[in-house]
């Protein structure tokens, strides 16, 4: 039996050496830095839910229906009549914020470690291209099951992009195809969120991996492992990806499949956060529900679009706003000029900044879900201003305070007290 | 060294030659894949003028009547609500409808051919959410100062009783009046002189 596999092995590799020619590129003879720790998790996390996102989705399209007319009924009959229906809609759903939580965690390990900079910006770029398709993936297909809160959240979203001056409602009667969010729309989303987002999707978590390995890894010392090489050429603080981080990151899977599963099976709605409650009312477009809130994972940047007023005559300020607020994320590895990558190095400023970063994010991301109302209003003396709740200025407050971590980094991170960085990884 | 260097005109030419007819074919072939996402003809022909029988709706109530896929409002005014009006003036942002959009009968400060009838479409002017009715009693939630109008759940934009945008919201000008024909006990939405003359 042994001898019969490794002769067709033989077989195989004779006729198609790049097998295991790129198993080793990219697995057992990838030398990642051996300091790895917790916040390296979630890369390998990342890719696994996007695993679980195909197939459950996959799964779910052999049922539903992308008619407005049967799109919330056929919801309906995969959650009660399908065998097993209730389980791949709930991994599926599940698997969105998981998949946002993740990718957040991601994002931020790179903020602590600065593994965005030289020469790794390309590797960020991608990223950051990878989250805006999530986003716009977790967009369409947010409109399918056809609920309230997918209707008008679609509504909103497209006319995010009809405010943009001149072009403006033409692009947003091209994206609807309609000049209401309807059946036509709900046609389209389903093909977008089914077969073009994906393999764009897949496309470029390839290219952001490419881009890492030819690179190599940054580590949490936020020192360049490939300095120090020993007499074979080998990183002299690296591993190889194979087998040690490959058992590494199945520890951590199963750790995440555990909490995933929790949710999965006692809390798939997370009390309205992962499924809206008023999703489960079919789409009425002539009524909008009374509480609307996009999903958890777009709030703070739904906070921000919420906290400018109009200028000018024209809502387009408050687009601009969020779209900057993302786009910015694009410029990071230039307006970081530290002259160290990690946070164990940097000065106050910066660690300042970053945790002032974190809670403003939070804090955003916590007033979206809420009510402009939800923390009252200013007494009288207050009455100059435009508004008198507390919310819309706090909020306001957070979302300058997210722009000026970004557009004054150049200045704090340049002169910020550094400690000196040691010339091996720290372990 | 040098031969290498020297550059082949005739080559170099027909290669950007092929690459700016290939690149005009590319968009070519682009062309109809993105202009099948334009609304169909279906989709336009679906825009015919809505009639309402407005005698059944009773002073100080709001019906919503469904026109090309948007919520219309006809709101029946009462002297109070008309009032209430009066006194909102200066926390509007655009209170003469000089930056919004309305028929030319309905461009005044109660925002309509006759007082007592106010048509508009319940769409907010930021995003296209639809707004709720906030009576004037409703002033626990929306303050003391609050004297009845609509509040917009998607943004938190205000409105008083004919559409006009409070300032401090997101929305930039006053809700959009559609062009309308009211006549004894019958409403057209869709239909007016102008409309119909073109």
């Amino acid at each position: 039996m042994g001898a019969m596999v490794s002769r067709l092995w033989a077989w195989f590799d004779a006729r198609m050496p790049s097998v295991a020619e790129q198993f080793k590129i990219h697995a057992s003879e990838y030398y990642a830095p051996k300091n790895f720790n917790f916040w390296y998790f979630f890369g390998a996390l990342a890719m696994l839910v996007l695993v679980i996102q195909i197939v459950s989705g996959i799964f779910l399209t052999m049922h539903y229906k992308p008619d407005a007319a049967l799109a919330f009924g056929s919801v309906e009959y995969i959650m009660r009549d399908v065998p097993f229906g209730w389980l791949l809609r709930y991994v599926h759903s599940t698997g969105a914020s998981a998949f946002f939580l993740v990718v957040y965690l991601h994002m931020f390990r790179a903020m602590l470690y600065g593994s965005y900079r030289e020469p790794r910006e390309l590797v960020w770029i991608f990223g950051v291209l990878i989250y805006l398709t999530m986003m716009g993936e977790a967009f369409f297909g947010y409109l399918l099951p056809w609920g309230q809160m997918s209707y008008w959240g679609a509504q909103v979203i497209v006319n995010l992009f009809g405010t943009v001056p001149l072009i403006g409602p033409d692009l947003a009667l091209w994206i609807r195809g309609d000049y209401v969010v309807s059946d036509v729309t709900l046609n389209r989303f389903f093909a977008l969120h089914v077969i073009a987002f994906p393999l764009v999707l897949l496309g470029l978590v390839v290219a952001h991996i490419l881009a890492l390995h030819d690179v190599g890894s940054n580590n949490p010392d936020g020192v360049e492992i490939k300095k120090h090489k020993g007499p074979d050429g080998r990183p002299l603080d690296g591993i190889p990806f194979h087998p040690y981080y490959t058992v590494k990151d199945l520890v951590g899977a199963v750790v995440f499949l555990i909490i995933f599963c929790a949710v999965l099976f006692f809390a798939p709605e997370m009390g309205g956060y992962f499924l809206e409650h008023n999703n489960f009312i079919p789409a009425d477009p002539l009524l909008t529900p009374a509480h609307i809130a996009p999903v958890w994972y777009f709030t703070p940047y739904y906070s921000i679009l919420r906290a400018v007023p109009p200028l000018f005559a024209s809502q387009f300020p408050g687009v601009m706003a969020m779209g900057i607020a993302t786009m910015i994320l694009f410029f990071l590895p230039w307006l970081d000029r530290s002259p160290v990558k990690s946070i164990r190095y940097r000065g106050p400023y910066y660690k300042w900044a970053l945790g002032i970063f974190v809670v403003v994010f939070l804090l955003l991301g916590y007033l979206g879900v809420k009510s402009t109302t939800v923390w009252g209003q200013f007494k009288d003396p207050w009455d100059v201003l435009d508004t008198k709740e507390i919310a819309t200025w706090v909020a306001r407050i957070c979302s300058v305070l997210y722009f000026a971590f970004f557009f004054l980094m150049p200045w704090y991170t340049a002169r910020d007290k550094v400690t000196a960085v040691p010339d091996r990884v720290t372990g | 060294m040098s031969e290498q260097e020297k550059v082949d005109n005739t080559r170099r030419n027909l290669i950007v030659a092929t690459s700016v007819a290939g690149g005009a074919a590319s968009l070519g072939v682009a062309l109809p894949f993105a202009a099948s996402m334009l609304p169909s003809e279906r989709a336009k022909a679906a825009g015919a003028p809505v009639e309402v029988d407005i005698t059944r709706i009773a002073p100080g109530e709001l019906a919503v009547i469904e026109w090309r896929g948007k919520p219309v409002w006809v709101i029946r005014r009462t002297k109070d609500m008309l009032d209430s009006l009066k006194a909102v003036g200066a926390r509007l942002t655009d209170p003469d409808s000089k930056q919004s959009t309305q028929p030319d009968y309905a461009k005044n400060e109660v925002r309509s051919q006759n007082p007592e009838w106010m048509v508009m479409e319940g769409v907010c002017t930021h995003l296209g959410c639809s707004p709720q009715l906030k009576p004037a009693d409703a002033k626990a939630e929306m303050g003391a100062d609050w004297a009845g109008g609509f509040y917009c759940p998607c943004h938190g934009s205000k409105f008083d009783l004919a559409g006009r945008v409070f300032r401090g919201a997101p929305a930039p000008t006053n809700l959009v009046v559609p062009p309308y024909t009211l006549t004894e006990g019958k409403l057209v939405i869709g239909e007016d002189k102008e409309t119909r003359g073109a």
